[in-house]
C-alpha cells in the first residue's frame, strides 16, 4: 500500500502508469468496442479523421476503420512486447544462473554463446529468424526474445557470482543439497530483482522491434499491427499523413509509458532500499 | 575410534600474485563426543580448515578421514549423502539462511534431502527438532528474519542436528551473540553433545569461551599449529609465542579482589 | 570536574519500527574522563553514540537536550565546509530550547566558554549544501558549535565501510587536517604522516599512498583512528571499534586508544558490548538496557559491587580465563 504510494509519488511514474492503463484498457476492450474483423472494409477509402463520427479517425487506403485498427493493434503490440520480454528474462536468468553458479567450462561456453548473440544486432537477428521460419505471432515473439536475452543473462550471472559466495549457499551445500537445486531454489530467486529492473527497457525495445518487423512486412499477416499500419500509410504519406502519424504517436506513447512506469518501479524500490 | 582425523593438510592461496599458505601441514584428531577448539588470530587458517574439513573447498595436500573412511575420495551424490554426518553452524545466523526462508523450510530441507522422513511425517519431525533446541514449535511458520538472533542460532543448531551428525563444525558460532544468549547456546551445545555424543570442531578467537567448553585446543599461527593439548592446561600455561599473546590479550575481570 | 556534555531526557525513536531506542536518558560526560557505555544488542548504546555525534538520520524522532561546554579558545576560527559535515545546528529537530544560549565563565579552565544547547540530532553526513547550512546558522558564533571531525572524533566498528575505498589513506587523513586546521596540502600530508606514526603504523611513508583494501583489519582501524583524532577533537567516540578484530589486535587498539586519549587530553566515550573489555579501559561505566540507563558508576564499583541484578548477570555471563568451565558444571567428559 505504502509501496504503491511511493510509486505514484513522481510525476513520471504517474504519467507512465496512466498511459499503460489506457493502453491495457484499449487492448482488453478492443473485441467489445470493435467486434468483428478490424481488417474488414467499414466505409469509403481515405476518409480523413473527424469527418464522420462513426469513423472518428477516418479510414485507410482500403476503407478500414483506423480507430478499430489502433485498438486491435494495441493488443498485438502489448502481447508481443510482454511475451518477448518474459521469454528473454526467463532464458537470460536461466543461462546467467547456470553460468555464474557452475563457473569453469560451463560458464565459458555459455558466456561465449552470449557474446555471439550480443555481437549480432538484435534486429538483424530477428529479421533473419522471421524470414527463415516465416511470420506468425509465435515466431515474432521468439525472434525478438532471441536478441534480448543476453542483457538479463549478464546481469543474472554477475548477481549469482556474488550470491554464491554467501554463507547460506555454503550452508545448502553442507546439508547435501543438489547443485541444481541450490542454483534455482536458493540462488536464482535472490538474484532476480536487478534482472527484473531491466524488464521495462526490454518490453519497450520488444514493442519497437515488433513494429519494425511489421513495417517491413514480416509481422503476422493475420493481425493488425501498428508497424503494419505505418507501412500501409507510407504509400499515401503526402495525401493522407494521418494514416502513418496516428499509429506512430500510439507507438511513441506506449514505449514512453512502459519506460516511465518501469523507472517508477525502480525508483520506488531504490527508495525503499535506502530507507532500510 | 576417531570421528575425524586430519593429516598434513595444506591449502595455498595467491594474494597479489604471491602464493601464501593459508593452511600448512596441519594434523589433528577428534574423538566422539569431544570438543576440539581451533584458536588463533585472524588469518591463522581457522576458517580455512573448517571449510576444508567440510569439503567446501579442496585441499592442495593432506588427508581427511571421517568416520574411518577417506573423506576426500568421495564425490558427487556419495559426498552429498555423506554430508548428513558432518554438519556446520555459521557465525552469523542471519547470513547462514536464505533470506526468503521460513523456519519450517530451513528444517525441512535436510530431512527431505536425506530421506529421513516422508512428506507427511516431516512437520512432526520439525516440531520435535525445535523442541529439542528449546524453541516453541509454533515458530516453524515464522520467517527467518522475523525471529531474534539467539532463536536463529538455535534454528541453525536444529538444522545441523537434524541429520544426526557425528561431527558439527562450529565456526565462531557464538561470537555474534549477546553474552546472556551466548551462555544459553553453549549450554545447549554441551547438552546435545552429552546426549547424542556429537563431536565439535569449535572455532573461536575467544580463549574464554574455548576454556569454558572445549576439551582440547589447537592454537594456530599463520596456517601452522603452534601448540596443542588439554584446553585448560594450554591456556593456563601457554608455551608458544602466539599462545602467550592470545592469553595476554584476553580481557579479564578482576572481581572481588583488591 | 566539569561536564563536557550533559545529556538530559534524551529519547530517540526510529520511525521504521516505532520502538524507542532511547527512553529519557540523562548522563553527564566529564571533561577528560574515559566513559564506557555497555549493553547488549538493542540497548541503545550505538544510538546514544550517534546522537551525541549528530549522526542520526533524518526522520528519526528525538526529544531532550545535549548540552556542550566547549571552550572557545580551543578552536579559533576553524570551520568546516558544510558539504562534508553533519548539520548540528539547533534550529532543526524536535528539540526544546529551555533557555537561549549564553556565554558563561568556565570555572575549571578560567577562560570564557560558551554553553549552548544544540540539537546534536537530525544531522546528516552528506548532501548538505553551503547555502542550506548558512540558512540554518544561528546567532551564536560558529566556532562554538561542536562539529564532527573537528570537536568530535568518531571511530566506527567496521573500518572497511568508514574509509573511502578509492582514496589513498594518506589523502583521507590529510583531508580532515586540511578541512579543520586550514593547513596547506603539503603541511596536511606532513601532519598525516605524523598521525600514522602516532597510531603506530609501520612504514608510514608508504602507507600514505596505499588504499584501504591493501591494509589488514587492524591497520585499517588504526588509520580510522588517525583520521578521527586528526583535528585534535575534545571528544573521541569509539563505537564497538574493536568488535570486528581478533583478540590480539583488539588489545593493541585498546592500548592505543588509551595512550592517545591520555596524550591529547581527550574525553573518551567507549561503546562496547563487552563489560570486561570496557573495564580494562574506562574510569566509569554506564550500563544500558532497552534504551534506559540501568547503572552508572566507577569501573571498580560496577565490577566489584554492582547494584543492579542485570549488571551482575552481565558480569556472571563473562567467560574469563578464571571462570569455572561450563564443561565442569555439567560434569560431562568423553
Amino acid at each position: 500500500m505504502s509501496r504503491l504510494r511511493r510509486f505514484f509519488r513522481t510525476p513520471e511514474a504517474k504519467a507512465g502508469a496512466t498511459i499503460l492503463a489506457v493502453l491495457i484498457v484499449m487492448a482488453l476492450a478492443a473485441p467489445m468496442v470493435f467486434p468483428g474483423d478490424p481488417q474488414a472494409i467499414a466505409g469509403p477509402a481515405l476518409l480523413p479523421p473527424f469527418q464522420d463520427w462513426s469513423l472518428p479517425l477516418g479510414t485507410d487506403r482500403l476503407g478500414r476503420d483506423v480507430l478499430a485498427e489502433l485498438f486491435h493493434g494495441a493488443r498485438t503490440s502489448l502481447a508481443v512486447g510482454l511475451a518477448a520480454a518474459a521469454a528473454a528474462l526467463f532464458i537470460g536468468s536461466v543461462v546467467g544462473t547456470l553460468a555464474g553458479f557452475a563457473s569453469g567450462l560451463i560458464d565459458d561456453v555459455l558466456m561465449r554463446i552470449t557474446d555471439a548473440f550480443q555481437t549480432v544486432p538484435s534486429f538483424l537477428l530477428a529479421l533473419a529468424f522471421v524470414s527463415i521460419v516465416g511470420p506468425s505471432l509465435g515466431v515474432v515473439v521468439a525472434a525478438i526474445a532471441l536478441g534480448a536475452w543476453t542483457g538479463p543473462a549478464r546481469v543474472a550471472r554477475a548477481e549469482v557470482l556474488s550470491i554464491r559466495e554467501r554463507d547460506y549457499v555454503a550452508g545448502a551445500r553442507v546439508i547435501g543439497m543438489h547443485p541444481l537445486e541450490i542454483a534455482f531454489r536458493e540462488v536464482l530467486p535472490n538474484a532476480l530483482p536487478p534482472v527484473l529492473a531491466l524488464s521495462s527497457v526490454i518490453v519497450a525495445a520488444a514493442i519497437l522491434t515488433e513494429a519494425a518487423l511489421s513495417f517491413l512486412g514480416l509481422g503476422d499477416p493475420n493481425r493488425v499491427t501498428w508497424g503494419g499500419m505505418i507501412a500501409e500509410g507510407r504509400t499515401v504519406l503526402r495525401t493522407a499523413p494521418f494514416l502513418s502519424v496516428v499509429p506512430g504517436i500510439a507507438l511513441v506513447l506506449t514505449v514512453l509509458g512502459v519506460y516511465l512506469a518501469g523507472e517508477g518501479v525502480v525508483e520506488s524500490t531504490a527508495v525503499r532500499r535506502s530507507l532500510s | 575410534m576417531t570421528v575425524l582425523a586430519v593429516s598434513n593438510l595444506a591449502k595455498r592461496y595467491h594474494r597479489g600474485g604471491k602464493p601464501f599458505a593459508a593452511v600448512d601441514d596441519v594434523s589433528f584428531k577428534i574423538n566422539p563426543a569431544e570438543t576440539l577448539a581451533l584458536a588463533g588470530p585472524s588469518g591463522s587458517g581457522k576458517s580455512t580448515i573448517a571449510r576444508l574439513v567440510l569439503r567446501l573447498i579442496e585441499p592442495d595436500a593432506g588427508r581427511i578421514d571421517f568416520e574411518g573412511a577417506d573423506f576426500l575420495a568421495v564425490s558427487g551424490a556419495a559426498l552429498r549423502a555423506r554430508r548428513a554426518r558432518l554438519q556446520m553452524v555459521f557465525q552469523d545466523p542471519l547470513a547462514a539462511f536464505n533470506p526468503r526462508a521460513t523456519v519450517a523450510r530451513v528444517l525441512d530441507d535436510p530431512l527431505r534431502i536425506h530421506g529421513l522422513a516422508s512428506r507427511a511425517e516431516r512437520p512432526r519431525h520439525i516440531a520435535a527438532l525445535l523442541e529439542r533446541v528449546g524453541l516453541d514449535p509454533a515458530l516453524a511458520a515464522r520467517a527467518i528474519h522475523e525471529i531474534s538472533g539467539g532463536q536463529r542460532q538455535r534454528v541453525a543448531i536444529a538444522r545441523a542436528i537434524a541429520t544426526r551428525p557425528s561431527l558439527v563444525v562450529l565456526d565462531e558460532a557464538v561470537s555474534a551473540l549477546d553474552v546472556s544468549v551466548r551462555g544459553q547456546i553453549l549450554e545447549l551445545l554441551l547438552d546435545l553433545q552429552r546426549q547424542e555424543r556429537i563431536a565439535y570442531l569449535f572455532i573461536s578467537h575467544d580463549l574464554g569461551v574455548i576454556r569454558a567448553v572445549a576439551h582440547r585446543v589447537v592454537i594456530l599461527d599463520a596456517g601452522r599449529i603452534a601448540e596443542s593439548g588439554d584446553a585448560r592446561a594450554v591456556i593456563a600455561n601457554p608455551q608458544s609465542a602466539i599462545g602467550k599473546a592470545l592469553v595476554a590479550a584476553t580481557p579479564r575481570l578482576t572481581r572481588d579482589r583488591p | 570536574m566539569t561536564a563536557l556534555l550533559s545529556i538530559r531526557d534524551l529519547s530517540v525513536r526510529y520511525r521504521r519500527d516505532g520502538v524507542e531506542a532511547l527512553k529519557g536518558l540523562s548522563l553527564d560526560v566529564k571533561t577528560g574522563e574515559r566513559l564506557a557505555v555497555i549493553g547488549e544488542s538493542g540497548s541503545g548504546k550505538s544510538t546514544l553514540a550517534l546522537a551525541v555525534a549528530g549522526l542520526l538520520a533524518r526522520g528519526v524522532k528525538i526529544e531532550g537536550t545535549v548540552e556542550w561546554k566547549i571552550s572557545r579558545s580551543r578552536t579559533p576560527h576553524s570551520f568546516a565546509p558544510p558539504s562534508v559535515l553533519p548539520d548540528i545546528s539547533p534550529s532543526r529537530g524536535e528539540i526544546e530550547l529551555s533557555h537561549p544560549p549564553s556565554p558563561i565563565l568556565n570555572a575549571a579552565e578560567g577562560e570564557p566558554a560558551a554553553e549552548l544547547l544544540i540539537s546534536p540530532l537530525e544531522g546528516e553526513m552528506s548532501g548538505r549544501t553551503e547555502g542550506g547550512a548558512v540558512e540554518r546558522q544561528l546567532s551564536h558564533p560558529r566556532d562554538t558549535i561542536p562539529l564532527l571531525g573537528r570537536d568530535i572524533g568518531f571511530v566506527f566498528q567496521d573500518p572497511s565501510s568508514s574509509l573511502d575505498p578509492v582514496m589513498p589513506v594518506g589523502k583521507q587523513i590529510a583531508e580532515v587536517v586540511r578541512t579543520h586546521l586550514k593547513l596547506s596540502w603539503r603541511d596536511s600530508y606532513t601532519k598525516a604522516k605524523t598521525l600514522l606514526e602516532r597510531v603506530r603504523i609501520p612504514d608510514p611513508d608508504s602507507v600514505l599512498h596505499t588504499y584501504p583494501h591493501q591494509l589488514s583489519g587492524g591497520q585499517k582501524q588504526r588509520v580510522a583512528i588517525a583520521a578521527a583524532i586528526a583535528a585534535g577533537p575534545k571528544l573521541l567516540i569509539a563505537d564497538e571499534a574493536t568488535s570486528a578484530l581478533d583478540t590480539i589486535v583488539q588489545a593493541e587498539i585498546v592500548s592505543l586508544i588509551r595512550q592517545l586519549v591520555a596524550e591529547d587530553g581527550m574525553t573518551l566515550l567507549f561503546i562496547s558490548h563487552d563489560i570486561a573489555l570496557a573495564a580494562t579501559l574506562a574510569d566509569r561505566i554506564a550500563v544500558l538496557r532497552h534504551g534506559e540507563l540501568i547503572e552508572l558508576g566507577e569501573t571498580r564499583q560496577i565490577v566489584e559491587a554492582p547494584r543492579r541484578a542485570y549488571t551482575r548477570a552481565l558480569l556472571d555471563a563473562h567467560l574469563g580465563l578464571d571462570a569455572e568451565p561450563l564443561l565442569d558444571r555439567q560434569g560431562a567428559s568423553p
